[in-house]
C-alpha cells in the first residue's frame, strides 16, 4: 500500500515502554462507581433506576434521550445509591448528574443475548442498533455515538479506517488492546465494514508497535478476512482523524466536511473491539483499557477498568507517589487536560491518566512576545498559520480569524510545543472559538429576538389592516344601505323638516343628521376592537 | 502539584527557545567575524563591542521605562543580535560615537518605540545603519583596507585610540590605512566612464578579504539552514534574484556591469542574505511569501548597486522589503489542509 505524507508534524520523544512492560489486568470492582450521564456528544443519557433500587452487571441505568445519545449501562451488579451531580473530569471541575452506584461484589450479569457469528444475517440497521443500545461511542476520545458514524445515509463508503496509530506520547492503551484483543478488533472491523457496506477495510498502526502489528496480521489470518494492517510512520499527530484518512488513502477530509464526504469512515480500535463484544457476545461497554502512566507513579501499567471507577483508585493501585511534585493529566500530555480533583471517575472516552513529573511535563517558562520565526506553522498539520491566529485572537479579531480557518484546528498542540517564545498557542485558539461560538448563541437570540419583535410588528399591522378593512366593508354596506333607503329616508327627512317647520324651528345643518347617525354607528363598531387592542 | 502555569494542552515543550535562537545566530557569525579581523584589523571588533554596551544600555533603559521585566528579555540575546550586525556592517574605522548613535537608534527608535521584542516593523540594526549612512555618508563608506594590501595595519590598541580620540600613529595618514571597497570601485569607475575589465579587482573573484568574510558568512548561514534555526527561502530568494539579474546584465555588457561572482561574494551580500534579512520579526513568514521577500531584496540590491547613489544596497533593499512583508504575508497564504488550492 502506498502511504501519503501529511504536513508538518512532530517526532516525539514516545515515553510508551514505561506502562508496556506488563501485560493488562483489571484494576478491580471499586466501593463506589460514579457513572455521569453523559460520557458522550449529545445529550445525556435519561436515568431509568431509582436511588435504592438494585441493578445488576450490564443492566440499563439510563436510556439514550434523542438521536445524538447512548444508553449507560451498570458496570457491575449493586445498588443505586444516589442519581445527583458530581465532579466529572473536565478542566473546570465541572459537576454534572451522575448515577452512584454500590457494588455488591457479586458481579452477576445480567440476561445478554449474544448473537454470535450470525450477525451477517442482521440488516445493517439492526446492527446498528444493537450496537447503540450497548452505549458504544468512540473510545478514542471525541465520544462521538458510534452508530452513527456507522450510518452513512446515501453516500457509498469506500473505505473503514480503523485508528490504531495511538500517536500522542505516554499513552498505551490502544497498543495493549492490539496486542492482547487483535482477534476482536479484527472481528470487529469485519461488523462494521458490514453494517457500512464499506469495500476496504484498513486498519493504521504507527510503526513504534510492532508487537501490535504482529499480532493483528495474526488475527487477520486466522480469521482468513481481507482486512490490511498498515503500518504508518511514526510522526505525531498521525493518529488524528483526518491525518490519518490522508496517511492511508491519500484523500484530505474537506475543510468544514466530514470523512464520509470523501466516502471514509474512521474509528478507534477500542471501539471495534467493543462492537465485537456487543454483537456476538452481548455485553454493553461497562468496562475499558486505561493507562496509567507518569514518572510520578511507581508502577505505570494499563488496567481494564470499569466505567465510573474513580480516577484516585487508580493512582492508588499504580503507586502515586504523592512526595514528588506532580500533576494529574487526563489524556496525552499533548491534548490532554489537567484534573483538578481526582475523586472523580473514568468515563468511556479516559483512555490515559497520567501522573506527570517535572521530567514529564515540565514547567513552562514564561511567555515572550511571538517573534514570527513561523516555526508553528512548519509544524502545523493543518497547513494554518497559528501565528497569524494568535495574532488575531489577542486582537480579539474574530473575522479575521475565522478567515484564517480557525475552525480547521485539531488543537494537536504542535505549534505551542514548538514555540521558542513559550506561548500556549492552543490557549488562545480555544478561547477564540469559545467566544466565537457565544457570539453565535447571542446573535441566535438576538435574530430570534428581532424575528419576535418584526412578527409584533406585523401582526400589529395586520390588525390595523383588518381593522380598516372592516370598516370600510361596513361603511360600505352603509352606504348602500342609505342608497337604497334613500327614498325612505327622504321621506323621513321630509316628515322631520315639517315638524321642525310646523315648530319654526327650521335649522340650515338639518341635512347632517343622517352623518351623524352613521358615525355613532361606527363609534359602537369600534369599540370591540380598542378592547382587543387593549388585550394584545 | 506543581504549580499550574499551563493553562491547557500541550503539556510538554521542545527543547527551542528564544535565547537558543539568538545564540545560533551569533555562533554562526564567529568565523565570518574571525576573516573580519584577519583581513580588516580590529575596528569591527571594537564596533561591536561599542555597539554591545549601547543596546544593552538602551533595552536595559527602555525596557525600564516601559514597565517591563528586564531579565527575561535582556537574556533572550535579541539586542545582542542586533548589536552585533550592526557592528558588523559598519566599517571599521568609524568613530566611537556614531556606532553609539546608531545602536541607540536601533533599539530606542527602531525597536522599543514600536513596542519591543516581536513588534517592529523594520529591522532595527538596519535602521541604525541607515540613519548613520545617510546622516554621515563620508565617514560610513571609509573602510579599512584589507590588511594584505595595507601600507600600515594598525594594532589592537591604535585602533581604540582611533576609534575613541580620531588620532592615528604618527607619521600615518588615513589615506594608508583605508581603502575602497569593491563595490565602491565599481561605481566610481562606472561613474567615470571607464570599463570594469580594466578594474585591477584584487582577490580571487570579488576582493581581497571581502570573498573570505562573504564565503565564512555562507557557511555559517548554511549550519543555520541545516540545523533549521532559519529557513531556505529568503536566502534562496535573494542570491537567485542577485545571481539571475547580475549574470544577465553582465552578459550584455561585462564592460558596464559588475559580475555575478563580485555581486554575491562582495559587499554585505552574504551577511545580508544569511543573518540580516532572515530576521523573522520583521521579514515574510510564510513559505511562500518568504521566497518573495527574498526575491524582493535581491532585485532592490541589485538595482540599488547598479543604477542608485550608493555602492551597496542590501540596507535600504531590507528596509523597503520590511515594508511589504505584511502584505506579502496576506497574498501568500498557504492552502488550509482539506481546501481545494486557491
Amino acid at each position: 500500500m502506498r502511504l501519503h505524507s501529511f504536513h508538518g508534524g512532530l517526532h516525539l520523544p514516545g515515553h510508551k515502554e514505561m506502562s508496556m512492560r506488563e501485560p493488562v489486568r483489571p484494576a478491580g470492582i471499586p466501593q463506589t462507581l460514579i457513572l455521569p450521564l453523559q460520557q458522550h456528544i449529545g445529550e445525556p443519557a435519561e436515568p431509568c433506576v431509582k436511588p435504592g433500587q438494585r441493578v445488576r452487571k450490564g443492566e440499563v441505568l439510563a436510556h439514550a434521550s434523542g438521536y445524538v445519545s447512548v444508553p449507560l449501562h451498570a458496570p457491575t451488579s449493586g445498588r443505586v445509591v444516589a442519581i445527583e451531580p458530581r465532579s466529572v473530569a473536565h478542566p473546570s471541575g465541572l459537576q454534572t448528574a451522575c448515577i452512584v452506584l454500590e457494588p455488591d461484589g457479586a458481579d452477576s450479569w445480567t440476561e445478554l443475548t449474544p448473537r454470535g457469528g450470525d450477525y451477517e444475517q442482521l440488516d445493517p440497521s439492526a446492527l446498528r442498533n444493537l450496537i447503540r443500545e450497548a452505549g458504544i461511542v468512540g473510545l478514542g476520545g471525541a465520544g462521538f455515538p458510534s452508530f452513527i458514524k456507522l450510518n452513512p445515509g446515501s453516500a457509498s463508503i469506500t473505505t473503514l479506517v480503523l485508528n490504531g496509530a495511538e500517536c500522542e506520547p505516554y499513552i498505551t492503551c490502544d497498543a495493549m488492546l492490539m496486542c492482547e484483543r487483535a482477534v476482536e478488533i479484527v472481528s470487529g472491523a469485519l461488523i462494521m465494514r458490514h453494517a457500512l457496506h464499506a469495500e476496504h477495510c484498513v486498519i493504521g498502526v504507527e510503526d513504534n508497535k510492532p508487537a501490535a502489528l504482529a499480532a493483528l496480521r495474526q488475527a487477520a489470518g486466522e480469521l482468513g478476512s481481507d482486512v490490511e494492517i498498515v503500518e504508518v510512520p511514526t510522526i505525531y499527530p498521525a493518529g488524528g482523524e483526518k491525518q490519518l484518512i490522508k496517511t492511508l488513502t491519500g484523500k484530505e477530509v474537506p475543510s468544514n466536511g466530514l470523512p464520509v464526504d470523501i466516502g471514509v469512515v474512521c474509528h478507534n480500535v477500542g471501539t471495534a473491539a467493543a462492537v465485537y463484544r456487543a454483537v456476538v457476545h452481548g455485553q454493553p461497554l461497562i468496562a475499558r483499557y486505561v493507562t496509567v502512566t507518569g514518572h510520578a507513579v511507581a508502577n505505570p501499567r494499563n488496567m481494564e477498568v470499569l466505567i465510573g471507577t474513580p480516577i484516585a483508585d487508580l493512582l492508588h493501585a499504580c503507586g502515586l507517589r504523592a512526595h514528588v511534585p506532580h500533576k494529574i493529566i487526563v489524556g496525552g500530555p499533548m491534548m490532554g487536560f489537567e484534573l483538578r480533583a481526582t475523586h472523580t471517575p473514568v468515563v468511556k472516552t479516559t483512555n490515559c491518566v497520567l501522573a506527570a513529573s517535572e521530567e514529564d511535563a515540565a514547567t513552562r517558562s514564561p511567555p515572550m512576545p511571538c517573534i514570527r520565526c513561523g516555526e508553528c506553522a512548519a509544524a502545523c498539520p493543518a497547513q494554518l498559520l497559528p501565528q497569524q491566529l494568535y495574532w488575531h485572537a489577542q486582537a480579539k479579531d474574530f473575522d479575521r480569524i475565522q478567515d484564517y480557518n480557525l475552525f480547521d484546528c485539531i488543537e494537536c498542540g504542535c505549534c505551542a510545543y514548538v514555540c521558542p517564545s513559550n506561548i500556549a498557542l492552543v490557549h488562545y485558539y480555544r478561547y477564540a472559538k469559545t467566544e466565537i461560538w457565544a457570539q453565535e448563541r447571542e446573535k441566535h437570540k438576538a435574530d430570534l429576538a428581532r424575528e419576535r419583535h418584526e412578527f409584533h410588528k406585523f401582526r400589529l399591522e395586520r390588525e390595523k389592516a383588518e381593522r380598516e378593512e372592516r370598516h370600510r366593508k361596513k361603511r360600505e354596506a352603509l352606504a348602500n344601505k342609505s342608497t337604497t333607503d334613500a327614498s325612505k329616508k327622504a321621506a323621513i327627512e321630509a316628515a322631520l323638516a315639517r315638524v321642525k317647520a310646523k315648530r319654526g324651528e327650521a335649522r340650515p345643518d338639518v341635512t347632517d343628521g343622517g352623518t351623524q347617525e352613521r358615525s355613532a354607528e361606527s363609534g359602537r363598531a369600534d369599540a370591540p376592537l380598542d378592547h382587543e387592542d387593549a388585550k394584545s | 502539584m506543581l504549580p499550574s502555569t499551563t493553562l491547557s494542552s500541550p503539556h510538554m515543550h521542545g527543547a527551542n527557545g528564544l535565547t537558543r535562537v539568538m545564540l545560533s545566530v551569533i555562533f554562526a557569525l564567529v568565523p565570518a567575524l574571525a576573516a573580519y579581523v584577519f583581513f580588516f584589523g580590529w575596528g569591527i571588533l571594537i564596533n561591536i563591542v561599542l555597539a554591545l554596551v549601547t543596546a544593552l544600555a538602551s533595552e536595559a533603559i527602555m525596557l525600564r521605562l516601559r514597565g517591563r521585566p528586564a531579565l527575561p528579555f535582556l537574556s533572550d540575546g535579541s539586542a545582542a543580535v542586533t548589536a552585533i550586525l550592526l557592528g558588523m556592517a559598519i566599517p571599521p574605522l568609524t568613530p566611537w560615537w556614531m556606532i553609539v548613535l546608531g545602536a541607540m537608534f536601533a533599539l530606542v527608535f527602531a525597536k522599543h518605540l514600536y513596542g519591543g521584542l516581536g513588534y517592529n516593523p523594520f529591522n532595527p540594526a538596519m535602521a541604525g545603519y541607515v540613519l548613520l549612512l545617510i546622516s554621515f555618508p563620508l565617514e560610513m563608506s571609509t573602510w579599512a583596507a584589507p590588511s594584505t594590501e595595507a601600507a600600515h595595519s594598525l594594532s589592537m590598541l591604535e585602533s581604540i585610540r582611533y576609534s575613541l580620540l580620531g588620532t592615528l600613529p604618527n607619521g600615518i595618514m588615513l589615506d594608508a590605512v583605508s581603502a575602497a571597497t569593491p563595490l565602491d570601485t565599481v561605481r566610481t569607475q562606472v561613474l567615470l566612464d571607464k570599463s570594469l575589465t580594466e578594474l585591477a579587482s584584487t582577490g580571487t573573484i570579488a576582493g581581497r578579504g571581502w570573498e573570505w568574510v562573504n564565503g565564512l558568512c555562507l557557511l555559517g548561514g548554511l549550519w543555520l539552514v541545516s540545523r533549521r534555526t532559519i529557513t531556505w527561502h529568503i536566502p534562496v530568494g535573494l542570491l537567485a534574484a542577485l545571481l539571475t539579474l547580475s549574470s544577465l546584465f553582465y552578459l550584455v555588457d561585462a564592460g558596464r556591469y559588475a559580475s555575478p561572482a563580485l555581486h554575491l561574494f562582495s559587499g554585505a551580500t552574504m551577511l545580508g542574505a544569511f543573518f540580516i534579512a532572515t530576521d523573522p520579526v520583521s521579514a515574510a513568514t510564510t513559505p511562500m511569501g518568504r521566497l518573495v521577500y527574498g526575491v524582493g531584496i535581491g532585485v532592490l540590491t541589485f538595482v540599488i548597486r547598479t543604477w542608485g547613489g550608493y555602492p551597496d544596497g542590501i540596507a535600504f533593499a531590507v528596509l523597503l522589503m520590511n515594508m511589504a512583508a505584511p502584505t506579502i504575508d496576506y497574498y501568500t497564504r498557504p492552502r488550509v489542509f482539506g481546501q481545494s488550492g486557491r
